[in-house]
């Protein structure tokens, strides 16, 4: 068992770099689609025209 | 569909690690003059090769950004850098703590050591320029370049060990032909180990790209949200 302390120190250090890794790309990802999906709402707000201002029902109702 | 693949290959890939660590704590017999600390070579090899293979992936990628640009190309250029930047660093990481028990140091002006830490040197810069500059077609271009450039040291690292002295085993392909692996078991678990590290490469890489791919989604919702507003401005 010569030697063990750097064996063990060599896995932990990948372990530990690639599992914070992930978790730093998962955050990002999360807060990311959170952005995108605040936005899309926004644009939606934006885009769709109020019913009732135009569109063919509203000119039947006229 | 993207989302869910991603998730398959994380699951293999984690299956196939469980499987590599097994064999090499409880399946492969201990080297001889080595003994335990040997066991670092199963990953310390992977680690090497990851690095490779991403900065191989930066510099194809950069070939086709010039070539024929588009947003993909960077993308994957960047996104590849970024991880092979991780396992380059874990390569010169595990390398140093299986160096001290058996070279005695940490760490030695050797021509393998010395390529490889001028490669993390190279894409260090290359991940720090784009982090630092403003992403535009221009930076793109450069970054490509740099990419180009930087992976044309990747074949000095890999023939080191032939061209100079060094005290760094060549233990893959030995300078007198064939593998220096004294056991069969050991060539298996090395194939084992590469293949749950390429399959963890593919992972992040896909996991990288996606966070691109939303951040070029943001980019083109918040312009079409800046023309929908001056429009209502102006009705």
């Amino acid at each position: 068992m010569d030697n063990f302390g750097y064996l063990f120190a060599a896995y932990s250090a990948i372990f530990a770099a690639i599992f914070l890794y992930v978790v730093f790309i998962w955050n990002r990802q999360s807060r990311l689609d959170d952005e995108l999906r605040a936005l899309e709402a926004k644009l939606d707000t934006l885009t769709v025209p109020p019913q009732g201002e135009s569109g063919p029902q509203s000119g039947k109702s006229l | 569909m993207g989302r869910k693949l991603n998730n398959v290959l994380g699951a293999v890939t984690l299956a196939l690690m469980v499987v590599a660590l097994w064999m090499i704590f409880a399946w492969v017999p201990t080297e001889a003059e080595q003994g335990i600390v040997q066991r670092i070579f199963y990953f310390h090899v992977p680690c090497a090769w990851v690095a490779f293979a991403a900065f191989a992936i930066v510099a194809v990628a950069g070939v086709f950004y010039l070539w024929l640009g588009g947003q993909i190309w960077d993308d994957l250029g960047y996104a590849a850098a970024e991880i092979g930047m991780l396992f380059c660093t874990l390569m010169l990481l595990t390398g140093s703590l299986w160096a001290k028990p058996i070279w005695g140091t940490w760490w030695t002006w050797d021509s393998r050591l010395t390529t490889s830490f001028v490669l993390w040197l190279l894409y260090g810069g290359y991940l720090l320029m784009r982090a630092m500059l403003e992403e535009s077609g221009q930076v793109a271009r450069f970054a490509a370049v740099v990419g180009i450039v930087a992976a044309l040291d990747v074949p000095v690292v890999i023939v080191s060990v032939r061209l100079w002295r060094t005290i760094h085993p060549a233990v893959l392909v030995t300078r007198q032909g064939g593998h220096g692996l004294q056991d069969p078991r050991m060539v298996v678990t090395l194939l084992v180990s590469i293949t749950a590290f390429t399959l963890m490469f593919a992972w992040l890489l896909m996991l990288r790209l996606a966070i691109l791919r939303t951040r070029t989604r943001l980019d083109e919702i918040a312009r079409a949200i800046a023309i929908a507003e001056f429009r209502a401005g102006r009705a």
